[in-house]
């Protein structure tokens, strides 16, 4: 049997995997998926102590979350669609000088 | 020992398509890559006996998500000469690598000091679905409505964003 621990590690590294192109990408759609990549380490996270524990908590936190993430992807990708729209451009950097 | 077979496949699938996801330069194959990741965290919400939640994530997160974004991407026609600007990341990259390696460094150390003993024996039917729903309707009812509020109003943000036009 794996401990806990390899796959706290697993969740651990897609995490940063996911922080890291969420900081060096500028493809809004990577990052975007940066962000559900992060989302889903921490699920791992919470399974994992739902296991160890003997506990239904996490699980049940998980499917909550899977929801939330699927109202963030809606209105995320509504704002995608209206930004792309409105600038021809999926460039992070240019929807950051936008506040004028 | 199918057990340990099983986690080391699964997980380096996993770790593989996430760094997949990132590298990639045009945002398709981030987006199919993502789906190799997800079913491959499945496979691991299954080793950890939690069915539902793989089922779920198969779902939900490789079929409706990825498939919302996959249409997105699609519907904007995005073409690789509209992504040039991408071109010379070198120094947003190594930023990155600093500030995604310090924090793992410490958190796997964190996690190595720990080393738990091995995922101790749970009760036959932990995480079928009767067991899931009777928490899910009792202590997390109040939580499970709120989500349903939540995703009514997101339904209805987005529509409302997407048919917008911005003047100017």
């Amino acid at each position: 049997m794996i401990p806990a621990a390899g796959y706290l590690m697993v969740s651990a590294a897609l995490f940063f995997i996911g922080a890291a192109g969420f900081v060096a990408r500028r493809n809004l759609f990577t990052v975007l998926m940066s962000i559900e990549l992060m989302l889903n380490a921490v699920n791992l996270a919470f399974v994992t102590f739902s296991r160890q524990w003997g506990q239904y908590g996490g699980q049940i936190i998980v499917l909550l979350v899977i929801a939330v993430a699927a109202a963030e992807a809606a209105v995320a990708l509504a704002l995608v669609v209206l930004l792309f729209r409105n600038k021809e451009t999926l460039d992070v950097d240019v929807f950051g000088q936008m506040r004028e | 020992m199918v057990h340990a077979v099983l986690f080391a496949i699964l997980s380096a699938i996993a770790v593989v398509a996430a760094i997949s996801t990132v590298l990639r330069r045009h945002p398709l194959g981030s987006a199919l890559s993502l789906i190799v990741a997800m079913i491959a965290l499945a496979g691991l919400y299954a080793l950890l006996t939690a069915p539902i939640v793989a089922i779920l994530q198969i779902l939900v997160y490789a079929g409706a998500i990825l498939a919302l974004i996959v249409f997105v991407i699609m519907l904007l026609n995005v073409r690789a000469e509209d992504l040039e600007y991408e071109k010379d990341a070198v120094p947003r990259t190594l930023f990155a690598l600093v500030v995604a390696a310090l924090p793992f460094g410490a958190m796997a150390w964190a996690i190595w000091q720990v080393v738990p003993a091995p995922l101790p024996a749970v009760a036959t039917r932990f995480g079928n679905l009767s067991a899931i729903g009777l928490h899910l309707f009792g202590a997390w009812s109040l939580p499970f409505e709120l989500v349903s509020l939540l995703l009514t109003v997101a339904m209805v943000g987005s529509v409302a964003l997407a048919k917008r036009r911005l003047e100017g």
